[in-house]
Parts: structure tokens; sequence; C-alpha cells
């Protein structure tokens, strides 16, 4: 397993771990309450590492050389 | 008969039309008609599979349920971005593998990998009952949709009888590539109308997002997150965990992971679906906007929120806009379904029964089966009761009980066996499904995606169970597996 891929794992900690602290309606951010911002965050995170990942990743090479 | 209801006209024909041009000069062998001839790109691979979360559920069961479980409902953006991670591997993995043996079902992988026809069979009877359910669901969909945004002028069983038609028509003529190129349409018709009511509500009912939530805060406190009781925080985790590994179970997952042209498609997939999925986010701003303006429908009544919001609202030609959307909305996935259901039986199914017949024979029963499958599921919708409700239960359960023995077979060295794996999946969805139908009153878990989601929390317990089971049997069969791996040997060309 490549050092890179274990990046995958922070927003599932994310959301898992994150929700027993992001369970609230205060503060509002971006007109949300708490708990619906910290989601919105995680998902475009996710999107982040995965993006991240993917960039790094060494199968994008390999198989453009098969 | 007025302009709105012209529009939903429009929408259904156009619909077809691109659906049945979309074929345009390609010889539909199977390959081609099932999963494309395995060169679809980024674009249609990312519609394909995230049509699943642009259904007619965007319409009527995400606003609905935001309206009336209020903070639960982020538990479905949540699990789709865990599900995206976990594709991210998971996809490519299928697709090298499927594409060497050139599979085109969820049901022949898993006979594949496990060497086992009945663990396909049982595969293929699982997933043809979910998924006529769930075609259920769409054209009930549907037909609630097209009733209300026409105001009546077109009958819920009319819409329902001529969405059927004009669906099987593209899917035994175009195939996946109908689905893929219908879902163009569809997807940028339904971010449109659903950005745009997520934004307007807010703000014409209330001045903005924030004094929304407000109000609701003020009037039903604590209302938008999770409860301590019921859908709590407990609840939340198990939820998004299961559901997360749960959610490409589904045999429909599967057609656009083998359509991909190849696997970097898969892992841009995964990367762009998280945001994507936010739309759903508008649609949740539409439930709870409706909080305060419309009160007190209850249980499955509220999945019609979004409708008769937007009727209170807009101009009859607007409603007739969102009407037509919802049309779309359930046609694409009801072809998809329709595809998958009838590949499943005859090739994992009749096939296996019947192994005398080619893989053109096969190509084109699989087609003809099409249309009697559509009558089943129409008969399914009209006539369907209480029964319908568990018997969509039990196979919603059985559907995540197939993840342990589907993901341990993407490893290298996979010590699950076929009889580890059968017996894992029937002990895990049985457990699940007697408490089920004793516990749960099945007509709310049916129409109520959050009520089915709340279950699957019980479906944890049991996925434990199942892979305890599974990994038991798999080591206690394991001895006698290596003898009869010399016969198979023998056996296999």
């Amino acid at each position: 397993m490549k050092k890179i891929y274990l990046l995958g794992f922070i927003p599932i900690i994310g959301f898992v771990i994150g929700a027993l602290f992001s369970n609230k309606v205060t503060p509002y951010v971006l007109g949300m309450p708490f708990f619906h911002f910290s989601i919105v965050l995680w998902s475009l995170l996710t999107t982040a590492f995965l993006g991240l990942i993917y960039l790094f990743d060494p199968a994008n090479k390999e198989e453009e050389i098969e | 008969m007025n302009t709105g209801t012209l529009f939903i006209f429009l929408f259904f024909i156009v619909s077809i039309v691109i659906g049945i041009w979309s074929k345009k000069g390609k010889e539909m062998n199977l390959e081609q008609w099932s999963v494309g001839g395995r060169g679809m790109g980024t674009l249609f691979i990312f519609l394909l599979s995230a049509g699943e979360m642009y259904t007619t559920f965007t319409f009527l069961g995400a606003s609905g349920s935001a309206y009336g479980e209020g903070g639960s409902i982020f538990s479905i953006v949540s699990y789709g971005c865990i599900a995206s991670i976990i594709s991210y591997w998971a996809f490519p993995e299928i697709w090298k593998y499927s594409k060497k043996h050139k599979l085109i079902s969820q049901s022949d992988f898993m006979a594949k990998k496990y060497e086992s026809q009945i663990l396909g069979v049982l595969v293929a009877i699982v997933g043809i009952v979910a998924l006529f359910c769930y075609l259920v669901l769409q054209l009930k969909g549907l037909g609630y949709i097209v009733e209300i945004t026409s105001y009546g002028f077109i009958s819920s069983k009319m819409a329902i009888l001529f969405g059927a038609l004009g669906v099987t028509l593209f899917v035994m003529l175009s195939g996946i590539h109908g689905s893929a190129w219908t879902s163009v349409l569809k997807d940028i018709l339904i971010l449109a109308i659903i950005l745009f009511l997520g934004i307007y509500f807010p703000v014409h009912f209330y001045g903005g997002i924030k004094p929304m939530y407000q109000a609701i805060e003020q009037a039903k406190p604590n209302f938008t997150i999770l409860p301590e009781h019921g859908m709590n925080l407990t609840w939340y985790i198990s939820t998004i965990i299961l559901s997360g590994i749960g959610m490409y179970m589904w045999p429909h997952s599967f057609p656009p992971i083998f359509a991909a042209k190849n696997a970097k498609v898969l892992r841009k997939n995964a990367i762009i679906m998280p945001v994507y999925q936010l739309i759903l986010l508008f649609a949740f701003f539409v439930g709870f906007a409706a909080i305060l303006q419309i009160k007190g429908l209850q249980g499955s009544d509220g999945d019609k929120i979004l409708l008769l919001l937007s009727k209170k609202t807009f101009d009859p030609w607007f409603v007739g806009l969102i009407g037509g959307t919802g049309v779309l909305a359930a046609l694409v996935p009801a072809s998809l379904i329709l595809m998958v259901i009838s590949t499943l039986f005859v090739k994992n199914i009749y096939q296996v029964l019947v192994p005398t017949r080619s893989e053109s024979q096969i190509g084109k029963l699989i087609k003809f089966v099409v249309p009697f499958i559509t009558l089943i599921g129409v008969y399914f919708t009209f006539k369907g009761g209480n029964s319908l409700f568990s018997i969509a239960i039990v196979a919603y359960n059985f559907i995540t009980q197939l993840a342990p023995p589907f993901f341990l077979s993407l490893m290298k060295k996979n010590f699950v066996t076929k009889y580890g794996a059968i017996t894992g999946i029937i002990f895990g969805g049985v457990i699940v499904s007697i408490y089920d139908l004793g516990e749960k009153t099945f007509a709310q878990t049916f129409t109520h995606l959050p009520q089915l989601i709340k279950d699957l929390n019980v479906g944890m317990i049991a996925l434990i169970i199942n892979t305890l089971v599974m990994i038991s049997v798999s080591l206690i069969s394991k001895n006698s597996m290596s003898t009869n791996k010399k016969i198979d040997i023998v056996v296999e060309p």
C-alpha cells in the first residue's frame, strides 16, 4: 500500500469522529447550522484529498505505460 | 390543458427521442448494449453513476425527509462521500477484472471470483427482487409528480403507463447509451431546478438561509441536528459506515463501472462525486423552508412537500417545468434498472439453467425480456400492497450483506471460500430481515428513505455476524476446497 493512500482515511475520520463534536446548531457558518456546515466542509475536503491522492497515484502512470 | 402540461409532454418526448437517437450507428451486440462496449469517457460514467443521486428521490424523498426528520437527512451526504472514497480503489479493480473476463453484471463478477454458479444465482435473485421494488418506487414517484404538477390533467396511472412504454422502447433499442444520453438532459435540468428552488424558497419566505434556520430553531429547537433519541449520533455513525460500504452493492451500480474506457475515468469519478452530490443540500433547503410554510404533513405525505410548496408559490407553467424534470428523474434510473433486471434474469439465471444458448442468442433474449419486466413492474406499481413492502425490506437488507465477500474478493489473497460467502450472506440477510419484519411498519420504511436507513444500523450487527460466519465457514471448508481445486482445473477448458 502506498503511503499517499493513507490520506483517504482523513475524510472518513472527519465524518465519523467529527460528528461527535459537530452535532450542534451554533455557531452558524455560511448561514447553516454548524452540523450542516461541517458535513458540507468534509464533502469538499473529500474531493480535495481524493484529488491529491490522484495526482500522486502511481497506478495512473503504470496504466499509461501499459 | 395548460402550458405546464405541455412542458411535461415535451420533456417526455424529447427524452424518448434522445434515448432512441443515442444508438446512432452502433452495432448493438450484448457488450455494446449492456456496458457501452467498455468505451465510455469521464462525463458519461460520471452521469451514469451520479444518476443514482438524482432520481425521483431528489424531488420527493430528500426534501420530504428534511421536512419530516430534520438533521438526520444529512447522513446521505456523509455516506455518499465514504462510498466515493471506497470507490476510488474498488472501482478500478472491479473494472480490470471484468474487462479481462468480459463480465457484464454483478452476479457475473461474484460467480467468476468465487467460481460458483450458485453464488451467482443467489446474487442475481437478490438483485432482481430489490431492483423490482426500486423500479416500483420510481414509477410511483413518476405518477405522483406528474399528477400533482399537471394539476390532475394527467392521472397518475396514465403517467406511469406512458412513462413505462417510453422507457421500454429506448432501453430495447439503445441500451446503456440511451441511459447515458438522457442523463445529460436530466442532470442539467435537475441541477438548475433544485439550485433555483433551494435558494429561492429560503430567500422568498425568510430573507435568506440563515434567517430560515433561525426561524426553524425558534419554532422547533434542535430540529436541524441529530436528536437525543431515535436517529441520534450512534445511529448516524453506524449508518454512514454501513451505507458507505453498502451503497455500491446495488446491481445497477455496476454497468457504469464496466462501461468505463479505463481505470482513470473511475478514479476521476470518485473525486468529483462528493462535491456533485452537494446539490442534495439544496433539496434539503427546500424541505427546511417548507417546515413553517406548510404545516402538519405526516409520514410519507411529507414526500410531496417540494411539489406542494412549488404549487403554492409559482405559476402553473413553472410547476409544469418541475414536473417535466421529474419525469426524467424517474425514467433515467428506470432505464438502467430495466436493463440490469433483464441481464441478471437471462444471463445469470436462465443461462445457468439452460446453458446451451449462444452469446448472440442471449443478447437478443435479454432485449426481448425487457417489455415483460416492464409489465410486471407496472403491475406491481398498481397492485402491490403491503406484501411488496415486506419483500422490499428483505431484498434491501440482503443487498448490503453482499459487501463482505464482495470486497474481500478484490484482495490479492482472498481466504474466503464460496461456502463461506454464501452462508455469510444468508445469515446476515436473514437476521436483519427477521428483525425488520418483526419490529417496523413496512409502509413507512419503503416510501421514506431515512426510515429505511434507520433500519440499517441493525444491518451493522447483521454485517458483523455475516463476516464472522463467513470467516469461520471459509476456514473450515478450506481443506475440502483444496482437494476440490484439482478437479476444477481438470474440468475447466
